[in-house]
């Protein structure tokens, strides 16, 4: 008996000392706000300085170029080290949570866009508005603001795609439409720009006995990949911005998008996806396309150097058909942009530093590793798929047909619209139902966000 | 003054308790190990519990909600599925695993199969893979065009053939079945090494008695094994409440919601959503009804002992 008592007095010391030592989570992180009254560009003369940058550049060509840049960035500018931490992009989300509110955080860093990530990042006054970089370097001249609104915020963190600018990405991405030209040429089907062209290409592959659209749902959020390719056919952009961004304005259960979720249920039913495609993996799903099955493969512009190697010739990529809005739209956004931290003491080298990787020079590098660059694209001396790719990403930014992907418009957004899809692709889940299950959170989130 | 009678030094001491009874400097040899306890299991423990009475995104500062975490994780549907689910689960690590490996064990031990140490190893492997292999390996063995399904399809069962994963009514049921997979074979070794300690003349007597192999079971083995049990259930019933690992790589929880648990859950909310005060209250009431289960599978233990 004694022993245990004293046991439980220990833990209430233990107990009350924790509660003593501080009074909130996180009431422990300081901020300075030293906002600099004017900016320096000059960084030769900033005096010797080491710029930690942490970055998610890990894959082929992706590393290729980020380490020549940096190489580059010191040769010019001999004061400055730069220490560059690399991790994957899931290692990096989760490590830079931490990372980021320590006394010692890095300078740069690459975070990603959503609400859960740069949002609480902003809302919690852990990154620097570039706003001051933007003026002094231009970058608004450069970047077109469908770009520049998928890592803007207002500075209470509530509203995305609008307020200052957080973050300066180096790559662009879209969800298109890769085809096969083989099949198309076999089976006579040309490629589809209007949404009945498309819609008769699927019957005809069909019939033939091809599966018309590769599609693998397993890991849930191609869903969202898929789901929002279909949803572009019918829904006008600024709707879909609305609903992406998580802004006031739109509806899920309008018309339009009714029509948007009853096609996709009426696609599946059609047999126009891969069968048990709730199944099957995103990779296999990909793969199976990179083998020569299936017709079409709606999916991001990062399967390119994959998808090449395999199909060759074969290989055909474009913007999604244009429906019944009329206009075209397309799902897609940039690789995670460099945002400069609040702590950063070497805030004006950091600045000049992503101006350095993401200046006309820097893009051309960027697209020679293979990369699509986000801006200054020039698809001269590229071919094949690669120049379509090129081709597509231009005319998307000149023509604003960018629409952000849909699972940035609430935090909960992910977990239920993956969810969602894959209901409504079994079968479990009616249009109706869907859409209102999704129209719930959206309202009830900007309801209550103000934004 | 003039009443004051010497004691001895350390009579009242000694008076306190029984001979026997640990005395103070217990403390000091205990200290090392509690120290280590109290530093690494015993803080962050008390850390959870303050950090489940705030609302933290993780970067801000936290606002306080009281048991507000508590009763949301308590009525919540959405968070008390995944309970459910671990409940199930139960079964197939737990219920299942025991009751094969009892047959199992009793089989061998009963046989005298030849090569029983190679059976033993084989049963066992599945213990000593990465929780993440063995999730890739099933998850392929479960995919559309997978060797389930071409066995299905060579068999004439081409109809029964889906993909298992991403049907809300088997994903579940999938994760379930790779756990039989893995924890029957900690059990057979487990109930093995239990029945080794029997007297082989406990059995003949039996058989002398006119006992049949069931009667024996009943009456021999599973007495026999007892502690073994307790072992088993108790190890293979965390492996149940606490998966991660399958979930998060088989089927991320979905499709739907149709296979979260609230490991993933924990994650999920404290790691992607920033809800650190929700998911570390999940985690709290998972520890608190694992302690209660492996409590009461012990005290069953005892108490049929006694």
């Amino acid at each position: 008996m004694t022993s245990r008592r004293t046991g439980w007095a220990g833990a209430a010391t233990v107990a009350a000392l924790l509660f003593a030592s501080a009074c909130a989570p996180g009431s422990d992180n300081k901020k300075d706000s030293d906002e600099p009254s004017s900016v320096k560009t000059d960084v030769a003369k900033m005096g010797k300085l080491t710029l930690t940058v942490w970055d998610q550049e890990v894959r082929g060509g992706q590393a290729e170029q980020i380490a020549a840049l940096n190489k580059q960035f010191e040769d010019k500018y001999p004061n400055v080290t730069i220490k560059r931490v690399s991790r994957s992009f899931d290692d990096l989300r989760k490590t830079l949570r931490l990372a980021i509110t320590d006394d010692k955080a890095p300078d740069v860093v690459q975070a990603n866009n959503g609400r859960s990530d740069m949002g609480q990042f902003v809302k919690a006054g852990l990154l620097r508005s570039l706003e001051p970089y933007n003026k002094a370097y231009g970058w608004s001249d450069r970047y077109p603001e469908s770009v520049r609104a998928l890592a803007s915020y207002t500075e209470d963190g509530k509203t995305f795609g609008a307020g200052n600018l957080y973050g300066l990405p180096q790559a662009g991405e879209l969800v298109g439409l890769w085809y096969n030209k083989a099949k198309l040429s076999k089976h006579g089907i040309e490629v589809p720009t209007t949404l009945t062209d498309f819609e008769a290409a699927l019957a005809k592959a069909k019939q033939a006995g091809e599966t018309p659209i590769q599609f693998g749902n397993l890991d849930a959020w191609p869903g969202i990949h898929t789901y929002g390719f279909v949803q572009n056919q019918f829904v006008a952009r600024d709707d879909i911005r609305n609903l992406g961004f998580g802004r006031k304005g739109a509806s899920w259960t309008s018309a339009e998008n009714e029509k948007a979720a009853t096609t996709f249920a009426d696609w599946v039913k059609k047999g126009y996806f891969t069968k048990d495609f709730n199944g099957l993996g995103y990779d296999p799903a990909w793969q199976d396309f990179a083998k020569g099955k299936g017709v079409f493969l709606p999916a991001g512009t990062w399967l390119l150097a994959d998808l090449q190697k395999a199909l060759g010739n074969d290989l055909g990529f474009a913007l999604p058909p244009v429906g019944e809005t009329g206009k075209q739209a397309v799902t897609g956004g940039t690789g995670l942009p460099f945002a400069i931290t609040e702590a950063s003491k070497h805030a004006d080298a950091a600045g000049a530093y992503i101006n350095f990787i993401t200046s006309p020079e820097a893009m051309k590098l960027i697209a020679k590793a293979g990369n699509l660059p986000v801006t200054d694209v020039d698809s001269a001396g590229t071919t094949g798929a690669q120049k379509e790719v090129f081709d597509a990403w231009t005319k998307a930014t000149e023509d604003d047909a960018l629409v952000p992907y849909l699972d940035y418009a609430t935090p909960n957004f992910y977990d239920l619209l993956t969810a969602q899809v894959q209901k409504l692709g079994s079968g479990s889940e009616e249009p109706k139902s869907f859409l209102d299950n999704l129209e719930k959170e959206y309202t009830s989130f900007t309801a209550s966000n103000g934004g | 003054m003039a009443d004051t009678v010497p004691q001895p030094p350390r009579a009242g001491r000694r008076q306190a308790g029984p001979p026997g009874e640990p005395r103070r400097i217990a403390y000091l040899y205990i200290a090392p190990a509690l120290l280590v306890f109290g530093l690494f299991f015993l803080t962050p423990l008390l850390h959870a519990v303050w950090l489940s009475l705030y609302e933290w995104d993780g970067l801000s500062v936290g606002t306080w909600v009281g048991l507000d975490n508590y009763r949301l994780v308590l009525t919540d549907e959405a968070l008390r599925e995944p309970f459910v689910h671990a409940l199930t689960l139960i079964v197939f690590f737990s219920i299942i695993p025991c009751a094969l490996g009892l047959a199992l064990a009793s089989m061998i031990t009963r046989s005298a199969v030849r090569g029983v140490n190679f059976f033993r190893t084989v049963l066992f492997l599945p213990q000593v893979v990465a929780l993440v292999v063995v999730a890739v390996a099933w998850r392929q063995i479960f995919a559309p065009d997978g060797p389930l399904n071409d066995f299905l399809r060579t068999v004439g069962l081409g109809d029964v053939a889906r993909g298992w994963l991403g049907d809300e009514r088997y994903a579940l049921i999938c994760i379930g079945i790779v756990g039989i997979w893995v924890c029957t074979g900690l059990c057979v070794v487990l109930f093995l090494a239990g029945l080794s300690k029997v007297p082989r003349e406990l059995y003949e007597a039996a058989r002398l008695d006119g006992a049949g192999p069931i009667r024996e079971f009943i009456t021999i083995s599973v007495p026999a094994v007892r502690g073994e049990l307790a072992v088993a259930l108790t190890l293979t019933l965390v492996a149940a409440m606490r998966t991660f690992d399958l979930v998060y790589v088989m089927t991320s929880g979905g499709p739907g919601t149709s296979s979260r648990v609230p490991a993933y859950e924990v994650w999920d909310r404290a790691i992607n959503k920033g809800q650190v005060g929700v998911g570390v209250t999940v985690a709290l009431i998972l520890t608190a009804f694992i302690l209660l289960c492996t409590v009461l599978i012990n005290r069953l233990s005892e108490s049929a002992d006694s």
